[in-house]
């Protein structure tokens, strides 16, 4: 096995592990600060990724598609903060899957009725749609360099939001404690709103990027929602940072395992029967890790509830 | 009898009277409707002993359900492919019988639930509800990638299974099959909870260091109570793919497991009836307003909505008022 072929696929896993990371952190986020368990990110991620096809179609901008994504997401996540969800705050956790389950057949019937029942697919530009040599001599995709980019700063901002801004300290204080927060005069249900539109825009410039190399359509939101459940509960909910490093892990084993087992398998079978069982092995790998991880500790890497 | 004990005899009835009907009148298409309600509802009795008397928000049950269906699909085609399932180091055909097809469900749901328990009780809360849907989603993924059995297209079975004495191609025969079994389930769900395992249950559920400070462990009642569970979903998930005479890996899909949870919750988590109710008010609202819009589950989730929001007692809570205290 080439060695360039490998670090090829790492880099993948990391493009994708960063792509996983803007999901989970509106997901870790809103359950750390509203104790909020939200199906219905998916949803959002989905959003995001029609409305940057929708304004790509329009006027052929890229960097608008990606601007629409961001806006699209964050609009929808505050119309479904304060017409639904500001309601389940205080409910028990079955109340919330079920709401929250109940939005994901209204959005995603919508989405369908606006949109169509056909994929739409987000074109990209000509600057980004070649290949870079990477020091060795390796040919990747420019786009996927950007997504890497584009995530990290991404992560680095919401990591200065979060402990840099007034905001932030808001934030880290709602978490911490509720009643405390609105007793000094900091205006919780607006808190919410915005901690809520943060996260959904995050998801839906996830689902805007991640629409360029896929497709667009209805139901792309859930695996990937599934996934950042995975990556939360590895990382620990409420941590951001468990986030980031739950989300690098989850995406390097990932596609390694799909990559690699295969492999390792076919020196003990014959081929075809390798690489059936390595795929179906390395679809299951991601969901061993969270077993093994949980089993050691229960509250995930970073988490301490 | 009170009002909850006449609508959930009115709802029973229901299921036997309406078929009995459509066979007469020649509606064989409601007597299908009539099994899937009756299959559906199983498969939410076996949730609701997890979620309505033991607190378990389960959002990974479409894995025993799929279990199920897969017993069946596996067995029924090796049988009907006349190719033997083992030949080392014992033989061992597939098998066309439903009571040996269910005991494989119920084997086989009862043991992976046991394993899935054993790793997710050891959390609780929204972690357990997460790591419930990531075990449905590595089954679900599983089956798509293992081609033995028809992968990501699912496997067909070109007839239905026999039952000893019964022709169980004739859909009222089998419609009865699948109503005796729901039946069984109410009567020991019933008897379950108010058995001295079933007050156990419902008082881990609500607090569970009272229950181990009276020297009952907590965990040990909920991973039992767990694995019953899935053991009722997967006989339904078996009685669902002989239904359709198919299986496919949407059974495993983390659809499925909302649905399920949807039949308990529309209908009123934790009474006995919860899911007979509820899975009615879905295949009904799935037939109607399927013909209505292409778009329906709008309006599911509209009404599931409303109902958490406004009524979380669900249709029995609306229909027969708050459940009586037992204190």
């Amino acid at each position: 096995m080439p060695p360039m072929l490998l670090f090829e696929q790492a880099l993948n896993g990391f493009q994708f592990g960063v792509m996983l990371f803007l999901m989970a952190a509106g997901l870790t986020l809103v359950f750390g600060v509203m104790g909020l368990i939200n199906l219905a990110h998916g949803s959002l991620y989905m959003i995001g990724a029609f409305f940057a096809a929708y304004v790509a179609g329009l006027t052929g901008s890229f960097i608008l598609a990606l601007g629409a994504s961001l806006a699209a997401a964050a609009a929808a996540g505050a119309i479904i903060e304060v017409t639904v969800l500001r309601r389940l705050y205080d409910r028990d956790h079955l109340d919330q899957v079920l709401a929250t389950f109940a939005l994901i057949l209204i959005l995603s019937e919508g989405t369908r009725w606006v949109f169509g029942s056909f994929p739409l697919y987000l074109d990209l530009p000509d600057y980004l749609d070649g290949v870079a040599v990477l020091p060795g001599g390796l040919e990747y995709p420019i786009y996927r360099l950007v997504i890497i980019a584009i995530g990290l700063i991404m992560a680095g901002g919401l990591f200065l939001l979060i402990a840099r801004t007034r905001l932030g300290i808001q934030i880290r204080a709602g978490e911490n404690d509720r009643e405390m927060i609105a007793a000094l005069g900091v205006d919780i249900t607006r808190l919410y709103t915005i901690v809520f539109a943060i996260g959904a825009a995050l998801a839906g410039l996830a689902g805007a990027l991640v629409g360029s190399i896929q497709s667009v359509q209805v139901g792309m939101g859930e695996p990937v929602l599934i996934l950042a459940f995975v990556v939360i509960v590895i990382g620990g909910i409420g941590s951001i940072k468990g986030a980031m490093i739950g989300a690098i892990l989850v995406g390097m084993t990932d596609t390694l395992g799909r990559f690699l087992l295969p492999i390792a398998m076919s020196s003990v079978m014959d081929a075809s029967q390798a690489a059936s069982v390595g795929s179906a092995l390395a679809s299951m790998s991601i969901y061993i890790l969270m077993a093994v991880v949980l089993a050691i500790r229960p509250t995930g890497l970073y988490g301490n509830r | 009898m009170n009002r909850e004990g006449i609508l959930n005899a009115v709802l029973a009835s229901s299921l036997v009277l309406v078929p009995l009907w459509a066979s007469l009148s020649g509606e064989i298409f409601a007597i299908t409707l009539a099994t899937k309600i009756a299959i559906l509802a199983l498969a939410g009795v076996g949730l609701n002993i997890a979620l309505g008397q033991g607190g378990l928000v389960s959002l990974g049950h479409a894995v025993f359900f799929g279990l199920g269906g897969y017993a069946m699909g596996v067995l029924a085609s090796h049988a009907q492919d006349f190719v033997p399932l083992l030949e080392w180091p014992f033989a061992l055909d597939g098998t066309k019988s439903m009571p040996v097809i269910w005991i494989t469900a119920i084997l086989a749901s009862s043991l992976a639930a046991l394993v899935i328990g054993i790793i997710s009780l050891r959390t609780s809360g929204v972690y357990f509800i997460m790591i419930t849907l990531a075990f449905g989603q590595m089954f679900y993924y599983f089956t798509i990638s293992w081609p033995a059995y028809g992968g990501e297209d699912g496997l067909p079975i070109y007839i239905r299974n026999s039952f000893p004495g019964l022709n169980t191609l004739v859909p009222l025969q089998f419609h009865f099959i699948c109503l005796a079994l729901l039946f069984a389930a109410l009567v020991f769900s019933a008897r379950l909870k108010t058995s001295p395992f079933g007050l156990a249950l419902n008082a881990a559920r609500q607090n569970g260091e009272r229950v181990a400070a009276s020297g009952i462990r907590p965990f040990d009642v909920r991973l039992w109570a767990f694995v019953i569970s899935g053991a009722i979903t997967g006989l339904a998930g078996a009685l669902f793919a002989d239904l359709n005479r198919f299986v496919s890996p949407v059974m495993f899909s983390w659809q499925t497991s909302g649905e399920i949870i949807i039949f308990v919750i529309l209908g009123g988590v934790g009474r006995l009836f919860g899911p007979v109710a509820g899975a009615m008010l879905f295949i009904i609202l799935e037939h109607f307003l399927g013909d209505f819009s292409e778009y329906w589950q709008i309006f599911l989730g509209l009404l599931l909505l409303a109902v958490i929001l406004y009524s979380p007692g669900g249709i029995i809570g609306i229909l027969a008022g708050r459940e009586k205290s037992h204190v």
